[in-house]
């Protein structure tokens, strides 16, 4: 431990501390923009780039950085010298000065780092006005705009992308004034093998990196008098959306979400979980078919695509282990536009397919050319949480005070092994629940897998169902996907069933979602919420489900049919791994 | 030594010590030295030397002269440079910009006033072997060797004492006793900080035991410095011992030197050398039976000023951006690869052996009490006699200027000695008599630095020398840490604007106000004292600055934004100005008063430069 | 691998074009002593890239994905380190790289000039490469050679003294 003073009080902390942490011990906030910290993810990148943390150290000729200089025994920190705070503003100052002013236009307005430490520091005019750099803005993808002009260089979307996501797109280029951080050899993120995860948006403090906004488009189809508009809503949104209306994390909007979504203009509010509960049919259905020959394992999920685009670009030898079953975003677009088109009389290319999603990748999975059969897309817009939200202000709405409602059905009944999607470990523990009961004579009765629950980035355990013992392992984050694959590669490791997301934590964590701002705690509430409406449940096992009978029973055949084949499954493309 | 099998044992380097020492004194009665440096071969000595290699053959001589390649003997003003040493009298001449016609005459051994060649007078001495003549003379410690051996001969370094201290070092020292030798003697970090040179080791050596490693920063940066180069160049086994010293001291096998890639004639004698250490078990496993082994890498630098950082420096080692990251921790506890790290630049490193041989009080008998030893300065610019100086530490800038230097070329007055590169900042007349050492150049506001020297005279405008300096800022920023990457920009575009006359006094005081921040925010080094140059100008040099802000007016006819051309009444219609200007800015007919269009002229001052009659007025 | 994605690539040597080049950069790349440890492989990246550029001029993108494929690191990370270095370019220089000097000591003694001068008389900015890739002008860091300031390089061979009225004597020199 070592002692040391702040702001003329004391205080102890364990050694190897860094004056900014041992500040926030005082609750002292010493203001940071380039310190990117995740704690549940073992994530922090100090590039000690911003100098914005400078404080004054007692006998010290410069200002230290707080965020990356160790506390030592009997140091003296004023964090609001004279010094300091001159030092801060110019650094402010200068950043502001190389920085676009159309805050009022911005995506990140109000929602800004940068934005948020000038007003609070008084930064009313620029001292050191100049010249500014000029590039051109990337819109060339369907989930993420990024504009370099805005970038300030603090490295964050580096560590993301390079070091928690191992895609390993973004470095720094160049050098002095002309340094940005650019995508490989400067070209368009669509050009990349970039996996559209949006962490990188995550760690951005500025409006250099934003996801692309559909919220009009929305709108314009909303008011289109002849279409019949559907939505769709994923697991991870309900526990997240209230946070967008201070809503403590961790709260379950389920019901107002589906009544904002009816105010909004939707004709029929469904649920992805119904879609999720799909998935695990067709997935369990090959997991026990791969199990049963003993080939082609072990199975890796493929309802992330961040995941599937990272495997394609980075793992292409082994693409044709994952399943080949769509994600339940694509089975949704695929059953409503034929099931239940036909169900409700409603011409395919008449019908609004639009999804609610904690994920800028789904955005870009949804153009994907394979999921628009005879030129009629699966999904037509996907919007974020952090959309929907701001709609949902937009059109007045007081989201607090709004009277729950339910999902319409047939495509809004869902289990809880549907909406555990949501959190990393989730699909896997649902597809074990329906492996369980299709594997035994008798439905089991404890459909609680507790070995694969978690937020650490690898798990692994040995299940036994019908007393078979299935070994298997969950990722998320794609380093840790990174690390397993390898092993797999290696013959390392030897598992039956691997789930894998790309946003550590799993799609709570996703890259549409309202900013934890470096708090992980979020993540683990936001993941106990989905635990509790799955404990409420009624029914917790996929095939259990009425409505996915009925599905199969009319429409369908059984699961793994030519026609479910046609409808729910996929391919792959292996992509340059550059 | 006849045989190329390992050296043994120190016995059987002092054999062949003794061997190679017979061997240099019993040659040819004349020795011709000749400097092969960058600079010599830029300078085309590699015809004087092959003139002078077949005037031997053809005279048949090779009996009464030997030639030898040398590195470079520091009298850059005058290559191609040649030394010739009488080995019965033991004196020598050096001879200045020999040409290949001079070849045959000296060959001939005639009195140089026949045939013109320029004699050099010579005043340095080395302290190891040597008293000095003159107290102002220079003192050769880290130059000892340097164009004196043929830096590919591992025979001549041997003769010359040369992996003497490292077999003292490794069979007769434990490794605290090799660090407290260079902590007694007091060696600094010649690199630029001053750092005390041991204790850095102590840290190393104070690590767990394990992979550590020793480098040697050869990635000279600073515009207007070579003395590194010129050791590498000329004295390379120097080095490789040295570092072969420090690896034993900390307890690392392992070495890597850092070299810029602009260098290739080092790189090539480094990579002569190691192979001939290693061929001689002078570097490799179980060194002269010690049971120390040693291993030596060269990894080039591609270009990249701040890579003279050590923490940068280590990251272009691994493969990276050269960005520099926050100490703690230092390379000394987590450097290469995360193992502890000593990093020491050559001229550092050329003081180890002889501080080894000759004890720690032996150094601190040269230099001053805070600053022992002797630096060596790349003496350029404006000054009649360029080249390197190595003198005591605590000489005055007068004597090398006005003494080593012999003053101001093209009898111009003096105005400002720059220090310390882009880190450093400018010394006026005032200062001319003060000891120099580290602490007295940061006391009026300039840095040691690698040890560049640029003289400038009355022609120079200071406000124009510090917008240079923060062009190669600009241009050599990492772009890491705002106030450098930034900040810079604003300072360089503010200098701009004063060189332009568009400036006011608000800016002035920005200036001030936005050098401060940068100084006491920056990551590293290079940011930390980027505005040295700016603030040392704008102290020492107000007046100038003043001038361009409220008069317009560049006092030494520099910035030409400030200045225009007019054609006096001296002016005889010779037509040679209007034929020479690029713009055709000039008119007037043939035999009549000329004049400049100042709309139109882009001030490059030709019609001034090719007036045969004085007619053309700068203002 | 060798599709062209954008104009820059259309212009760029790909890497098959020279199969002599690629071959001795795959056999150097193959002899390197990597281990399996990648961030150790990737200290290899320097050297590597400074072979790269003698054998083909410069380093095109697919040489430098050659590189990255080689030593199991990220495009990213290598087009990171080419644009930080400015001894490296990705894109093809004139057969006469004129380099001017920007040291201090060459600055004093009227670099500077110099540099206009070329400007002038090629039509090229500082670190331009003239259309039909016969001139490449650029600054030089110091190289030491201070005693015969102001430094002009043409590729390997180096003018000393030199002053702006021997500019056109340089280019002429050029052939």
């Amino acid at each position: 431990m070592v002692k040391l003073s702040i702001n003329n009080r004391d205080v102890e902390v364990p050694e190897g501390t860094s004056i900014l942490d041992a500040a926030s011990e005082l609750g002292i906030k010493v203001p940071t923009l380039c310190h990117f910290k995740l704690d549940d993810f073992d994530i922090e990148s100090k590039a000690g780039s911003c100098r914005v943390c400078v404080v004054e150290v007692e006998g010290r000729p410069n200002l230290a950085p707080s965020c990356c200089t160790p506390a030592t025994d009997g140091m003296k920190v004023k964090t609001n010298s004279v010094r300091a705070i001159n030092a801060r503003r110019t650094m402010l100052d200068l950043l502001l000065s190389n920085h676009p002013k159309d805050c009022l236009t911005c995506q990140r307005n109000l929602d800004c780092d940068l934005q948020r430490l000038a007003g609070e520091m008084g930064l009313h005019r620029i001292l050191f006005e100049g010249e500014q750099m000029e590039h051109e803005v990337d819109r060339a993808n369907e989930s993420i705009v990024r504009d370099p002009n805005k970038c300030i260089m603090c490295r964050r979307c580096e560590a993301a992308c390079n070091v928690m996501q191992t895609v390993g797109i973004l470095s720094a280029v160049d050098r002095g004034f002309d340094a940005v951080v650019m995508p490989t050899n400067k070209h368009s993120l669509a050009e990349t093998k970039c996996t559209f995860c949006g962490q990188c948006v995550q760690a951005c403090p500025t409006g250099a990196l934003t996801a692309v906004n559909r919220s009009y488009d929305v709108w314009r189809e909303l008011n289109h008098p002849a279409k019949f508009k559907v939505v769709q809503t994923a697991p991870a949104v309900r526990v997240a959306l209230g946070e967008a209306f201070g809503q403590e994390p961790g709260s379950v909007s389920t019901g107002k979400m589906v009544a904002a979504l009816r105010k909004l203009g939707f004709d029929r509010v469904f649920d992805t979980d119904f879609a999720a509960d799909l998935t695990i049919m067709e997935e369990t259905t090959e997991l026990i078919g791969r199990l049963t020959s003993g080939e082609n394992l072990p199975i890796l999920t493929s309802c992330c695509p961040g995941w599937v685009k990272f495997f394609e670009h980075q793992f292409p030898d082994l693409i044709n282990i994952p399943s080949t079953a769509k994600s339940p975003q694509q089975m949704f677009g695929a059953i409503a536009k034929t099931y239940y088109a036909e169900k409700a009389d409603i011409a395919p290319d008449n019908m609004l397919v639009a999804s609610v999603m904690p994920c800028l990748a789904k955005k870009y999975e949804a153009a994907r050319e394979e999921f628009a059969p005879n030129g009629v897309r699966d999904v037509d817009i996907v919007i974020s949480t952090r959309e929907l939200a701001n709609m949902i202000k937009e059109a007045g709405i007081q989201f607090n005070d709004l009277e729950e409602s339910e999902f319409d059905n047939p495509l809004g009944e869902s289990t809880g092994a549907g909406v555990i999607f949501g959190a990393t470990g989730g699909v896997l523990e649902a597809a074990l629940r329906t492996a369980a009961d299709w594997l035994s004579d008798e439905p089991i009765e404890d459909v609680n897998f507790t070995a694969v629950r978690g937020l650490s980035g690898i798990r692994e355990a040995t299940v036994t169902v019908a007393g078979k013992d299935i070994r298997v392992a969950i990722a998320s984050g794609l380093s840790n996907a990174r690390d397993l694959l390898d092993k797999i590669r290696k013959g390392e490791a030897r598992y039956e069933a691997i789930e894998i997301m790309a946003c550590p934590g799993g799609c709570i964590n996703g890259g549409g979602q309202p900013s934890i701002k470096g708090d992980t705690s979020i993540l683990e509430k936001r993941r106990q919420a989905l635990y509790v409406i799955d404990e409420d449940k009624q029914i917790r096992k996929s095939h259990e489900n009425p409505s996915i009978q009925k599905l199969y029973k009319e429409f369908l055949g059984k699961p793994g049919s030519e026609r479910a084949h046609k409808l729910l499954h996929t391919h792959y493309t292996e992509r340059e791994n550059a | 030594m006849s045989t190329t099998t390992p050296v043994k044992d120190p016995a059987a380097l002092a054999s062949w010590a003794t061997e190679q020492k017979a061997q240099q004194d019993s040659g040819a009665p004349i020795l011709i030295r000749v400097s092969m440096g960058t600079c010599g071969i830029a300078a085309k000595t590699g015809s004087v030397l092959e003139v002078l290699q077949s005037e031997v053959q053809s005279q048949q001589k090779e009996g009464q002269i030997e030639i030898v390649q040398t590195g470079c003997m520091g009298l850059c003003h005058s290559e191609p440079t040649i030394e010739v040493y009488d080995r019965q009298t033991r004196q020598s001449i050096f001879y200045g910009n020999v040409k290949p016609e001079h070849a045959p005459a000296i060959v001939r051994e005639e009195s140089s006033q026949a045939y013109g060649v320029d004699i050099l007078t010579q005043n340095w001495y080395r302290p190891e072997e040597e008293k000095a003549d003159v107290a102002t003379a220079q003192a050769r410690i880290v130059l000892r060797n340097t164009g004196r051996i043929n830096p590919e001969s591992i025979g001549d370094y041997v003769g010359t004492a040369g992996y003497t201290a490292l077999a003292k070092a490794i069979t007769s020292m434990q490794p605290d006793e090799v660090i407290q030798t260079v902590i007694d003697a007091g060696l600094r970090g010649r690199g630029g900080g001053g750092f005390p040179t041991g204790v850095k080791w102590q840290f190393a050596a104070n690590q767990p035991a394990g992979e550590k490693f020793v480098i040697c920063n050869a990635d000279e940066g600073d515009p207007g410095a070579f003395m590194d180069r010129a050791v590498l160049e000329g004295d390379p086994h120097a080095v490789l011992e040295a570092m072969a010293i420090s690896g034993y001291a900390i307890g690392a096998a392992k070495g890597v030197i850092y070299i810029r890639a602009e260098y290739p004639l080092a790189i090539e004698r480094l990579q002569c050398a190691i192979g001939q250490a290693l061929e001689y078990g002078l570097l490799g496993d179980n060194i002269l039976g010690s049971g120390f082994d040693f291993d030596i890498e060269i990894k080039y630098g591609a270009g990249a000023f701040v890579c003279g950082e050590e923490t940068a420096l280590i990251h272009s080692i691994e493969g990276l951006r050269g960005e520099p990251i926050y100490k703690p921790p230092f390379p000394a506890v987590e450097g290469l690869w995360k193992r502890p790290t000593i990093v020491n630049n050559v001229e550092t490193l050329a003081n180890i052996c002889a501080i080894v041989r000759q004890g720690p009080e032996w150094f601190r008998s040269i230099g001053t009490e805070k600053c022992p030893g002797t630096k060596v300065f790349a003496l350029a610019g404006k000054v009649k006699r360029v080249g390197l100086v190595e003198v005591p530490m605590g000489t005055t800038l007068r004597d090398i200027v006005f003494g080593v230097g012999q003053g101001i070329a093209n009898d111009r007055a003096f105005k400002a000695v720059q220090t310390g590169g882009p880190s450093g900042g400018c010394l006026k007349s005032d200062d001319l008599d003060t000891p120099i050492d580290y602490e007295s150049l940061r006391a009026l506001g300039s840095m040691m630095g690698s040890g560049g020297m640029i003289v400038m005279d009355e022609d120079d405008c200071m406000v124009n020398v510090a917008k240079f300096f923060l062009e190669f800022t600009l241009d050599e920023s990492c772009g890491r840490c705002t106030p450098c990457r930034v900040g810079n920009k604003r300072l360089h575009e503010m200098l701009v604007k004063v060189c332009e006359g568009k400036a006011d006094m608000r800016t002035l005081e920005k200036l001030r106000q936005l050098s401060d921040v940068i100084k006491e925010t920056s990551l590293c080094g290079l940011g930390q004292t980027s505005p040295n140059p700016v603030l040392s100008t704008l102290r020492q040099f107000r007046r100038e600055y003043l001038d361009h802000v409220l008069n317009h007016m560049c006092t030494a006819g520099v910035c030409s934004a400030l200045i225009s051309y007019e054609i006096n009444d001296r002016c005889v219609g010779c037509t040679l100005c209007a034929r020479n200007c690029p713009v055709s800015c000039i008119d007037g007919s043939p035999k009549e008063l000329h004049t400049i269009d100042k709309e139109l002229c882009i001030k490059c001052g030709v019609c001034q430069q090719v007036c045969k009659f004085h007619a053309v007025d700068k203002h | 691998m060798t599709t062209t994605c954008c104009e820059r690539c259309e212009r760029d040597t790909l890497i098959d074009d020279m199969p002599e080049a690629r071959q001795a950069l795959e056999t150097y790349l193959d002899g390197l002593p990597l281990t399996d440890k990648p961030e150790r492989n990737q200290g290899f990246l320097i050297q590597s890239l400074h072979k790269a550029q003698a054998l083909f001029g410069y380093l095109p993108e697919s040489v430098q994905l050659f590189v990255a494929n080689k030593l199991g690191i990220h495009l990213s990370q290598v087009y990171g380190v080419i644009s930080f270095y400015s001894f490296f370019t990705d894109s093809p220089l004139g057969d006469f790289r004129i380099n001017v000097c920007t040291g201090t000591a060459c600055f004093v003694k009227g670099a500077g000039k110099i540099l206009e001068e070329f400007v002038r008389l090629l039509g090229i900015e500082e670190g331009e490469t003239s259309g039909d890739l016969r001139f490449s002008l650029g600054g030089l860091r110091c190289v030491g050679a201070c005693s015969l300031a102001p430094v002009v390089m043409v590729n390997e061979r180096v003018y000393g003294n030199v002053t702006a009225e021997m500019v056109p004597e340089i280019l002429n020199d050029c052939e």
